[in-house]
């Protein structure tokens, strides 16, 4: 039958169709052929040689997005301020062991510094002092004192100086829980506002525009920063809080090993005027809705687990 | 009992030595170093180290794309300017303040979000015929509100 109606074709439409087959068919294949070696680099695949390739140097840093990097990072990404998703303030007296007042001091900063991006002025002071409730529960001293609320409300119009004060806070726990050999629950504190800002992040992301999604490309990023949270539990992993949370970041891992980054060769360019370099390249994934659906799922339950 | 006491004080200066350090070098990354960063924006992430001359450091971290960042990297005054390279995932070369004349920051953007290495090390000086010196080297981070 379809031989019949082939044949009732005219000869030149028969050429034509051919043609046009022909030419697209190499079309795709030339516009494969062209993308292939560009983005030809599996990240995850340099991520792990990276690693292998560390020196024998005398200190190596681990360095996570601080949950104040993690805010502006969802901000710049475009998304909306949604303050039910923020754990409440009224949680922070429920947490009393040092791993729920660490992870908690991440969450609320990072809670924090969203508001404070988004000018929530009421939501900010509240955060800082839920902050402060975990601060000061791990006997972090001074890290934010009383004088820090007032400079905060004083100055509560002005997110540039709100900015440099939950930066000056969150420096001083920092600095605090190294200098007195607590690495773990500097490691632990991190860990709580990377969660905190991916559980935004996959709440506030429609579903249904997977696609060309600017905020989705940041949570896929953050598979990049998965081998270094890994790294940075790994060298406490002596301690129970610890290996508790290095449990819920390599399950966490596997969903995320089932997405592809792949990018292209890296070129950098100086701008003479403003003196910044760019460094160019292009990136894809091979993210799919249902590994997207069961990420979402995944870092829900374990922000879930760790606010509770 | 001498003994005793000789022994509980050196184990003393044993144990505030390096916390003396230590807030010594909190002290310069928050007052001097963080200077550096203006106008943007500390992350508030802490990165410090007593190192001394010859030894290096490094830190990964990764960098998102829609973001400018400057990074400073400070020795206090007993070290000679700190040297630093930053590196993509394939080993490659983007900056080396070498080229700068040891200039204390970098500023710069990301087309796309990657883990870069940063390399520090803490040069010997030429010709010296001390001991190699130690100080604190603080490595910073700062971003810009947009």
């Amino acid at each position: 039958m379809k031989q019949k109606a082939f044949r009732f074709l005219p000869y030149s439409m028969v050429i034509l169709l051919i043609g046009f087959s022909l030419t697209s068919g190499c079309k795709v294949g030339t516009e494969k052929e062209d993308e292939a070696p560009e983005l030809e680099l599996d990240m995850s695949q340099l991520s792990q040689d990276m690693f292998e390739d560390i020196g024998e140097v005398k200190k190596i840093f681990y360095s996570l997005p601080s949950p104040i990097e993690t805010a502006m990072i969802i901000r710049s990404a475009g998304a909306t301020y949604n303050q039910n998703l923020l754990n409440s303030v009224d949680n922070a007296s429920n947490y009393t062991t040092n791993k729920s007042m660490a992870l908690n001091l991440g969450v609320y900063t990072c809670d924090l510094s969203f508001a404070s991006l988004y000018d929530q002025t009421e939501a900010s002071i509240d955060y800082m002092n839920a902050a402060k409730k975990m601060a000061d529960g791990l006997g972090i001293l001074d890290a934010i004192s009383d004088e820090t609320i007032e400079e905060l409300e004083e100055n509560i119009n002005n997110r540039d100086v709100i900015m440099e004060i939950i930066s000056d806070t969150f420096m001083n726990s920092s600095s605090f829980l190294h200098e007195n050999e607590r690495a773990s629950v500097a490691a632990i504190v991190l860990v709580g506002g990377w969660m905190e800002g991916l559980f935004l992040a996959t709440q506030i992301v429609d579903l249904d525009s997977l696609e060309n999604n600017t905020l989705v490309d940041r949570i896929m990023d953050q598979k990049l920063s998965l081998d270094i949270v890994l790294k940075l539990l790994d060298e406490s992993k002596d301690n129970e809080d610890v290996q508790l949370i290095l449990a819920d970041v390599e399950d966490l891992k596997i969903t995320f090993d089932k997405v592809e980054l792949r990018s292209s060769q890296i070129e950098t360019s100086f701008d003479e005027e403003t003196e910044v370099t760019t460094i160019k390249s292009k990136t894809s994934s091979n993210l799919t809705p249902e590994v997207f659906t069961e990420l979402k799922g995944k870092i829900e339950t374990i922000r879930n687990k760790y606010i509770s | 009992m001498k003994r005793l006491l000789y022994l509980i004080i050196i184990s003393a200066i044993f144990v505030s030595v390096p916390i003396a350090s230590q807030a010594q070098c909190k002290g310069f990354a928050k007052k001097i170093c963080r200077l550096e960063l203006e106008p943007y924006i500390h992350d508030g992430n802490y990165h410090a180290a007593i190192l001394t001359e010859g030894e290096e450091a490094e830190l990964y971290k990764t960098f998102y794309s829609d973001q400018d960042y400057r990074i400073a990297i400070c020795g206090t005054d007993e070290l000679p300017e700190i040297e630093f390279t930053i590196m993509d995932s394939k080993k490659t070369v983007l900056y080396t303040n070498k080229d700068k004349n040891f200039k204390r920051t970098w500023d710069f953007k990301l087309e796309s979000s990657q883990q870069l290495k940063i390399a520090i090390k803490v040069p010997v000086r030429e010709g010296s015929p001390d001991e190699p010196r130690s100080g604190c080297v603080a490595i910073m981070f700062g971003l810009k509100v947009k």
